[in-house]
């Protein structure tokens, strides 16, 4: 090391905005007073990952790690463990409030996970890509530009099982391959950083944390499939992102790593950003491809697909951003390596955006293979606030709701599918007994519809009656027949749509139906949400032993739904009750009660 | 209200100089009108419309597909309340109830001074502090009702 000391600062979204540059400037100034200037080095990476006791400060070579920092404590870092060599208790991540942790290798958060796709991330300055090449970055472009050919290139990976991190799960290499065996001619290759699975950071960590591993990815591939143009299409919701990538690009074009004759092989390669705009469906292939066009982004059938026919009718492939960031260490490690992580039908690691009801939440990577158990316990530190696990999501508002009696299954793309889910791109939320799996499902249905393009059946009117009956029942005016048209709704709309939004929209209502049709008939029979989050069902009762006949509730009541006399106990009509809680909170008697 | 008219900035003009011959540049240029402005002024959009050669039903049918695009100005603080699944199941819809509440507007409305508009997004990238309100690109992370009278304080005493 050229530098004593490493004062790694995250900058990632989350901590910045929790005052992270603040941080940094006060570790200039105060490095500058201590006179530690020249030994001691600042650097902004990005996310480190646990977003949820930011902002974080690492200090290497001890691996140090402090928690919720604020610009106030660095003096005090600075002094004591810069100057003194003694770590600052105080900071220390602490999650039983019993034993001080102070190294990263101990915090139980780290010690199951995995890094490739996020090797880098936290680790490096994003910015710069003299980081990035100190650890092997580029040394994959230049290996298969010198080394290999484009079939040796197709075939390594073929050989690694790697699986497309989209969602679909399709053979990176047989995709590549298609491509590559169209005639010769202007080709394509797009990443898909559009992530529009709301609740889920993956990508946009990746794209901050270390972009230049997704444009050596795309060289790569651009090199295996013939294409000489490149694009990344990503979310305009995501300006730290964009500005990375921006920068990245500058910066290996000033290398001759992207452009003309790379490396001087002969090999040219240009990336271009696009900007999605904020439209969900727009994460499916052929409609991203149309919105490359600056069209609507309107699916299409397939076949053609994109591989044979994509942007502007030439042969497309497009990958997810983290497939993407598996692909130099692929390359540089070899495929045997990657392919004996995981499990058999499902090679390497899973990053997940780790969200809900968990103590937390934040971005993880673990080897395919793993137990939700081991996620959300070992790594989530289990449920906040002493409540009870209830369910998992994965796959967002595509995929399925998992119950407790599924929580040792070891977790790939055939194991979730089996049991009414999919691994998505990487959302994993989790829920308490306080949630209503009811209300979820509504919840996703809702975002569905909204995000539905319209263009088929199926999926715009089967959507909408879904999410109808669905605010039926929470409103407690549903049937048991509304159940079974619902799931033929599902069934249907699974068959029938033409894209991916509508085939996997009816996942959230399926799998609910599926392990938690008790709930469904507490809400139709009993008229009763177990968890309170279906506020309709909820009903404010007086008991007349303990009302003291004072009226101020009959006064509050902005319905007019309580009567009675002076001195005589007070009755609520149920039919003109709005369930405000006003009542409650007026009773100085404590009459009035809520369930 | 009659609709205001904006005049092309040069760096706009430039940028679309720069684009026109890109295919696919529609959506590209809609986002720096955007930028510009706020939202897509009408006299813009006709005149984009001609130096880019593309039908105005076009440009509105493109705009008014995807959420990103607005028709009109929003507030000069604009409040972004996060309802992605995270943020919703800890209580994101109560935070945006609330922020209608103590503003007296709707969602996608601006209130009468023009200070604030209020909108709901769907994840904006960092979970780990839901819910999640960003107003005018700042963070307001891990925010209980009790939080939005002090956040809006904060913006009008800038004025
Ligand atoms: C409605 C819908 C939304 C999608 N959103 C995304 C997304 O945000 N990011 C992504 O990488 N793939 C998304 N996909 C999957 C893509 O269509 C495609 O399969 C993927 O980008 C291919 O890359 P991969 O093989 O590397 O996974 C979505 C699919 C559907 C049907
Ligand atoms: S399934 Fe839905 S989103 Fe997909 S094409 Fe049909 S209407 Fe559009
Ligand atoms: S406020 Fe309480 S005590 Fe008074 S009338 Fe209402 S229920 Fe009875
Ligand atoms: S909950 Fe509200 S509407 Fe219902 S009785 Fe009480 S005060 Fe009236
Ligand atoms: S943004 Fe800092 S740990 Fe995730
Ligand atoms: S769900 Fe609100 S920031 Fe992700």
């Amino acid at each position: 090391m050229a530098y004593e000391s490493y004062v790694l600062v995250c900058g990632g979204t989350a901590c910045c905005s929790g005052g992270a540059d603040k941080i940094i400037e006060a570790f200039a100034n105060e490095l500058e007073a201590a006179g530690l200037k020249e030994k001691v080095q600042v650097v902004a990476t990005g996310c480190l990952g646990f977003c949820e006791q930011g902002p974080i400060v690492k200090i290497l070579p001890q691996g140090t790690f402090y928690v919720q920092v604020k610009a106030e404590d660095v003096k005090e870092i600075v002094a004591e463990h810069l100057v003194k060599g003694r770590v600052v208790q105080r900071l220390c991540y602490d999650p039983e409030q019993a034993k001080k942790l102070v190294a990263e290798a101990n915090i139980p958060f780290y010690q199951k996970q995995y890094r490739i796709v996020l090797r880098n991330c936290g680790v490096i300055d994003p910015e710069k890509i003299e980081d990035y090449i100190a650890r092997d970055g580029y040394k994959a472009i230049e290996k298969v530009l010198f080394e290999m050919t484009p079939e040796q290139v197709v075939d390594e990976m073929l050989k690694s099982g790697l699986r497309g991190r989209g969602g679909a799960g399709f053979p990176t290499g047989m995709k590549w391959k298609f491509a590559q065996q169209q005639p010769k001619g202007q080709k394509y290759m797009v990443c898909n950083a559009d992530e529009g699975d709301p609740g889920a950071y993956m990508d946009r960590s990746t794209l901050e944390g270390d972009p230049h591993s997704i444009l050596e990815a795309m060289t790569i591939a651009g090199y295996a499939i013939g294409a000489s143009k490149g694009f990344i299409y990503i979310r305009a919701e995501y300006p730290l992102a964009i500005h990375r990538l921006e920068v990245a690009i500058a910066q290996a074009h000033e290398l001759g790593l992207l452009g003309d004759d790379i490396l001087g092989s002969g090999f040219s390669f240009d990336i271009e950003l696009r900007f999605g705009a904020g439209a969900f469906v727009c994460g499916e292939e052929t409609a991203l491809l149309q919105s490359i066009e600056g069209n609507r982004g309107m699916p299409k059938p397939r076949p053609p697909f994109p591989a044979v026919k994509g942007l502007w009718g030439r042969p497309t492939v497009i990958n997810n951003v983290e497939t993407l960031a598996n692909i130099p260490v692929i390359i540089n490690k070899g495929a045997d390596w990657f392919s004996k992580i995981g499990t058999a039908t499902t090679k390497g690691t899973k990053v997940f955006a780790l969200t809900g009801k968990v103590n937390n939440s934040g971005l993880i990577e673990v080897p395919m293979g793993t137990t939700l158990r081991e996620i959300i316990f070992d790594i989530g530190g289990g449920i906040r606030g002493g409540h009870k696990f209830k369910a998992a999501q994965t796959g967002g508002p595509s995929g399925g709701i998992i119950p407790e009696q599924f929580l040792d299954t070891p977790i790939d793309y055939e194991s979730l599918a089996k049991i009414g889910s999919i691994m998505g791109s990487g959302g994993l939320i989790v829920m308490d007994e306080t949630d209503c799996v009811v209300d979820i499902a509504k919840f996703y249905l809702d975002f569905t519809v909204d995000e539905s393009c319209g263009k088929c059946a199926p999926c715009r009117i089967g959507g909408r009656k879904l999410l109808n009956y669905l605010k039926k029942i929470t409103d407690g005016r549903g049937t048991e027949q509304d159940i079974k048209d619902m799931e033929a709704i599902c069934d249907a709309m699974n068959k029938a749509s033409l894209c991916g939004l509508g085939q996997t929209a009816s996942n959230p209502v399926k799998s609910t139906l599926r392990y938690f049709m008790d709930e469904y008939m507490e809400h139709i029979h009993d008229k009763k949400c177990r968890s309170g989050k279906c506020s309709k069902l909820i009903q404010y009762k007086i008991d007349p032993a303990k009302c003291k006949g004072c009226t101020m509730c009959a006064r509050k009541c902005p319905a007019g739904a309580i009567s009675g006399t002076v001195k005589n106990p007070h009755v609520i009509d149920q039919t003109k009750c709005i369930k405000c809680g006003a009542c409650e909170s007026t009773c100085k008697f404590g009459a009035i009660s809520h369930g | 209200m009659s609709e205001k008219l904006e005049t092309m900035t040069p760096e706009l003009k430039a940028f679309v100089e720069e684009w026109k011959s890109k295919p696919g540049n529609l959506i590209m240029v809609l986002h720096r009108v955007q930028q510009t402005y706020g939202y897509i002024p009408r006299n813009i959009a006709i005149e984009i419309s001609t130096m880019l050669d593309v039908p105005l039903a076009k440009i509105y049918g493109v705009v008014t597909f995807y959420n990103f695009f607005r028709l009109q100005k929003s507030g000069k603080y604009n409040v972004q309340v996060c309802l992605g699944t995270a943020c919703y199941l800890r209580g994101g819809d109560d935070i945006i109830k609330e922020f209608e509440r103590r503003l007296g507007v709707g969602l996608n409305a601006t209130t009468e001074d023009g200070l604030f508009s209020v909108e709901a997004v769907r994840c904006l990238g960092c979970c780990g502090l839901a819910p999640v309100a960003v107003v005018n690109g700042e963070v307001h992370g891990k925010l209980e009702t009790k939080d939005v009278e002090g956040i809006i304080e904060q913006y009008r005493k800038l004025g």
